[in-house]
């Protein structure tokens, strides 16, 4: 028990009477509404006391930060060694476009870098494809080749500077290019580090970057996941991901289940496949979550968060080692919740929402930009980003203490809460077969697609408000600076890339990709074979290509 | 005679998985009393028209959020035309800047719903100006 039996029996002597002005208080002010619940739609109390966090044990759920169950954090000694990484996501136009922001967002403090690709970088074609028409360049930067990749970290010290690549279907491959750029600049691999996203079961739940089906897909992150575990040992494998589960419409509780379940699948996929002991690779699982608009409900999801992630490699995987108990993570802030008009006012929203992150332990954040609802983000938006990370790093002081919301009854209780919540969607998960099998039955997509409709449809209700959306509107447009991306990217982007075809060693591209499909054939790593065909400037498209027809193609079920 | 419910399809054209706006809509045309087809993501605009056609919708409803719109949507109709069924309504929505809107407009689209248009305001439009084919 939290509390001594007297700290109870007194709270709930004064709780009666509280609650009793609260009745006569109510009948002469009535409450603005009946019902109040997170932006997930969860129920909040008006008030929290003793007697919501009497069942905790504290040694057994609080803890203290580096023990288990790591629910007040990881490091022991929390910020004051660093601050989280200030982590921008950046990528428009061509690489030496990428470059030339990733050198300004360092110039300015930045700490880490993050890569956003192109559509058809993403989707593994290239920017000649007809699918890929309209689309070169303009949600990140268009990569075809190894040229185009040196060109992209050109002057970045891949020793010193750790790089995130928000990558999927065709992970193994954009790996492969910064393995072969690092061994270009004389870096072993051993001492590069960084992340790719290589988190395919949540595309098929709800980012929708695919390219061959569940099985096959979570076989290629088993390889990643193995050779960075024999020869990248610095490397993140995957980042199981909810963020984007979150933009695509989940609640909280959603987020924090599915990702956690998705973690759960990859882990008993590597264990199974590659035979490897938990504890040689669950340390480089990382994993990345949203820090949505409301305060409270995001601080408590990344407690629980390392809380489960440390049970589950505790007593499902049976991890000794503490470091494959804890939940390393990057947080955003969240999209969704930035508006288009009145876009000044998301400057407000990616501070609250930042706060939330740190407070809620993250190790490295992305602070959206004012514009993103638009477009990509111009440098002067950009900017204010990152400033805005490093007012609250350097300015506000949260990070002197840590965790410093532990103990507060409403934190600890919607802690729990959600932890329990999030539980039972796991459970039911295990009991359709695990993750694999939910979503080839739709569960999470349809689940998602449930909480979406209904927060939609209770904004439109008025019931939930977005101010400059269904409330305090102006009548006017406020004008704010584009980024335009240039159609001549495209042309520009194709003509280097045919360049690179007519110059290159066709007979070793082709042999390089001929082994990489025995490779795929016989089951082998696909890693060393990949590594060696983007060294031979095979394109990501050409790679892929052997993916699809040895695994096939996987297409968007389209529900709704 | 009873009156056949118009038939719309919300389609995705390009490389974006955005399709959260898209489901939505979908739905809520299909609570609306539309009968409703759904592509699902990437489709080409190749593959948008050949459906709509074979599906004999009324209207067509792109989403694109990857800026990829200035090239999709007027490809779509410009298949369309091609096939002869410039009589099927396209209309369009996303992130889609202001000064976009007029070249759209010139290519075909007959109206464009950004961030902030209600579902209502959007199944309203459809019923007050498209009236289902013979």
């Amino acid at each position: 028990m939290y509390f001594t039996k007297k700290v109870l029996d007194e709270s709930a002597l004064l709780r009666k009477k509280w609650e009793d002005e609260v009745r006569k208080a109510v009948a002469e002010w009535p409450d603005q509404k009946e019902r109040w619940s997170t932006v997930s739609d969860l129920e909040i109390k008006r008030l929290y006391g003793p007697e919501d966090i009497s069942d905790i044990d504290f040694a057994r759920d609080i803890g203290y930060p580096g023990q288990f169950p790591f629910l007040r954090g990881n490091q022991v000694t929390g910020y004051r060694g660093r601050f989280w990484t200030f982590r921008m996501f950046a990528g428009m136009g061509t690489a030496a476009d990428t470059n030339r922001r990733w050198h300004m967002l360092l110039e300015q403090g930045t700490t880490g870098l993050s890569t956003a690709f192109d559509y058809p970088t993403l989707m593994g074609y290239d920017s000649d494809n007809p699918r890929a028409r309209g689309e070169c360049g303009r949600c990140g930067v268009a990569i075809d080749t190894l040229e185009d990749f040196l060109q992209l970290v050109k002057d970045i010290p891949l020793d010193r500077i750790t790089t995130s690549m928000t990558i999927n279907p065709p992970a193994s491959v954009l790996w492969a290019l910064y393995c072969a750029a690092a061994e270009l600049q004389g870096v072993p691999l051993t001492e590069i580090g960084g992340t790719i996203q290589n988190d395919m079961l949540k595309e098929f739940i709800a980012q929708k970057t695919f390219m061959c089906p569940p099985e096959p897909s979570v076989k290629l992150i088993s390889d990643t996941v193995e050779f960075g575990a024999r020869y990248v040992p610095r490397w993140n494998t995957i980042s199981i991901s909810g963020y984007h589960i979150r933009e695509a419409g989940s609640t909280a509780v959603q987020e924090l289940a599915f990702t956690l379940r998705d973690g759960v699948e990859y882990v008993e996929d590597v264990v199974r496949r590659k035979g490897l002991d938990v504890d040689s690779f669950a340390s480089r699982l990382s994993f990345f979550f949203n820090s949505h608009i409301d305060f409270f409900e995001e601080i408590c999801k990344m407690r629980a968060a390392r809380r489960m992630w440390a049970t589950i490699m505790r007593d499902r995987f049976k991890a000794k080692d503490p470091r494959s108990c804890w939940m390393r993570f990057h947080t955003q802030t969240a999209g969704c919740s930035l508006t288009a008009q009145q876009p000044y006012n998301n400057v407000v929203r990616t501070a609250i929402e930042a706060l939330a992150a740190v407070l809620g332990g993250t190790q490295s954040l992305h602070t959206n930009s004012l514009d993103e609802v638009w477009c990509l983000p111009t440098e002067n938006s950009v900017e204010i980003a990152l400033r805005t990370q490093q007012i609250i790093a350097e300015e506000t002081g949260v990070g002197s203490t840590i965790d410093p919301l532990a103990g507060s009854y409403f934190v600890e209780a919607l802690t729990n809460e959600m932890e329990e919540k999030a539980w039972e969607y796991i459970e039911k998960i295990d009991a359709m077969g695990g993750m694999t099998a939910a979503i080839e039955r739709g569960y999470p997509q349809m689940e998602i697609a449930d909480a979406a409709f209904k927060f939609q449809k209770q904004l439109e209700a008025g019931d939930r408000v977005m101010v400059g959306v269904n409330k305090y509107l102006t009548g006017e447009e406020e004008k704010i600076p584009i980024l335009e991306i240039d159609e001549r990217v495209e042309q520009e982007q194709i003509a280097r890339l045919n360049k690179v075809r007519r110059t290159r060693n066709g007979r070793a591209v082709k042999k390089s990709l001929e082994e990489l499909r025995q490779a795929c054939r016989k089951g082998d790593n696909v890693m060393p074979f990949c590594i060696e065909a983007v060294k031979n400037m095979a394109t990501v498209q050409e790679v892929c290509n052997v993916y699809r027809d040895v695994y096939g193609e996987y297409a968007d079920p389209a529900i709704f | 005679m009873a009156e056949r419910k118009l038939r719309i399809m919300v389609a995705k054209p390009g490389l974006d998985g955005h399709d959260r706006g898209a489901r939505i809509l979908a739905r809520h045309f299909r609570d609306s009393g539309f009968e409703v087809i759904y592509t699902g993501c990437h489709q080409t605009p190749e593959q948008i028209a050949a459906s709509a056609i074979q599906e004999d919708v009324d209207v067509v409803g792109l989403s694109c959020l990857s800026g990829a719109h200035r090239y999709l949507f007027p490809k779509v109709v410009e298949l369309l035309k091609e096939k002869g069924a410039d009589d099927i309504t396209v209309i369009g929505g996303g992130i889609i800047p202001e000064q976009d809107f007029q070249m759209l407009y010139d290519a075909g689209i007959k109206a464009i719903f950004t961030p902030g248009s209600t579902l209502e305001a959007i199944a309203r439009w459809v019923r007050e100006n498209v009236t289902q084919g013979s």
